[in-house]
């Protein structure tokens, strides 16, 4: 096999070159992404019918997705005010990750370390700002200490516990969602670049096992969707989780997983006219 | 074993790390598989006995699988480190 694809690996860049402004088209797919992003919400808020329909009504259901089922369903009652911030993290890593599957681009733009290691840094930045904000610097104290457990366990469970909270958790949020990214795009890669190679430039032999690894990347799009769909929500799940336990406190976990079933009274979710 | 791999690389060294990189993602998708079996098969049996939390159930297993797919997919991405 015959394939010179090392040129599509160096990405020169495309414009402002030699300043320090140069972006790649990389960077270009970045900033598409935003853009896609703010236009999503803008257009959606542009009109303000009491029955909403066409834009705003995808937009309303997305931003009430994220505000009722993960901010005020993890958070607590008070966890509206987080909502602006989760809503922006879901559709920003849903509308990057998208480009993986769009045919003539497929590449996430999360699929590299540089992106998913700065939204994992934001949500270390919030989350600690929130506990911090809280109960100021006995925080870190809570965290390392956390309280209603025998002394002498405190040597084994202080440092897994900071180690967990400063280190695993935002290193965990980047792999997560840099891995599943990464990995999905080989799959769809390899499985594509065998169809070419089988299809094109095979023996008669080796045709039908072009068509069949053909279905299997056909499917492996549909599969990608769902882990992109299930990426974003993961990452803005945890970062609501993380939110929720320096605002509540470690060790209440309890409670604010007992807050987290109860039902709401209608107030709160004033975007459900049904009862839940 | 270590001649295939020593083949792919320069010297032993590199084969080995070839060798290493398959061994890590192979052995990390084994926890991965037992634990997603575990994490899916309770889900079912929960939604089965009490389909009125089925809502909650599924959101919870969601939750799950990511977080042990991530361990394995730590491990694939160390093969392409190695």
């Amino acid at each position: 096999m015959e394939l010179d694809v090392f040129h599509l690996f160096l990405w020169e860049p495309i414009a402002f070159a030699e300043t320090p402004f140069e972006f790649s088209r990389v960077s270009l797919l970045m900033m598409v992404v935003a853009l896609v992003a703010i236009a999503f919400f803008f257009s959606g808020a542009a009109r303000q019918d009491r029955v909403p329909k066409g834009m705003q009504l995808y937009a309303e259901t997305g931003y009430s997705f994220v505000r009722n089922n993960i901010a005020i369903d993890i958070i607590g009652p008070n966890g509206a005010k987080y909502a602006p911030f989760l809503a922006s993290l879901f559709f920003f890593i849903f509308f990057a990750n998208l480009p993986e599957i769009i045919p003539g681009i497929n590449f996430p733009v999360t699929s590299r370390m540089a992106l998913p290691a700065l939204l994992a840094l934001t949500s270390y930045v919030v989350f600690n700002f929130v506990g911090i904000k809280k109960s100021g610097l006995r925080y870190f104290k809570d965290v390392a200490f956390p309280p209603g457990v025998p002394w002498p366990i405190y040597f084994v469970l202080t440092p897994i516990e900071i180690l967990s909270t400063f280190v695993i958790r935002p290193l965990t949020l980047a792999i997560r969602l840099f891995a599943n990214m990464m990995a999905g795009h080989v799959l769809l890669t390899i499985f594509f670049l065998f169809t070419h190679e089988l299809l094109i430039h095979g023996s008669l032999l080796q045709r039908p096992l072009g068509i069949v690894t053909l279905a299997v990347a056909v499917l492996l799009i549909v599969f990608e969707f769902m882990v992109i769909s299930i990426q974003a929500y993961i990452f803005t799940t945890l970062t609501a989780f993380y939110i929720a336990e320096a605002e509540h406190g470690h060790g209440e976990e309890e409670h604010a997983e007992q807050e987290a079933t109860d039902t709401h009274p209608e107030a709160i979710r004033e975007t459900e006219l049904a009862p839940a | 074993m270590f001649e295939l791999a020593q083949e792919a690389g320069t010297s032993t060294g590199d084969g080995l790390a070839t060798l290493a990189g398959g061994l890590a993602f192979g052995l990390a998708a084994v926890g991965a598989a037992i634990g997603i079996g575990n994490v899916f098969s309770n889900a079912i049996q929960a939604m089965a006995r009490q389909p009125e939390t089925a809502g909650q159930t599924r959101t919870t297993m969601f939750l799950g699988f990511a977080l042990i797919e991530a361990l394995a997919l730590i491990g694939f991405v160390l093969t392409f480190i190695l």
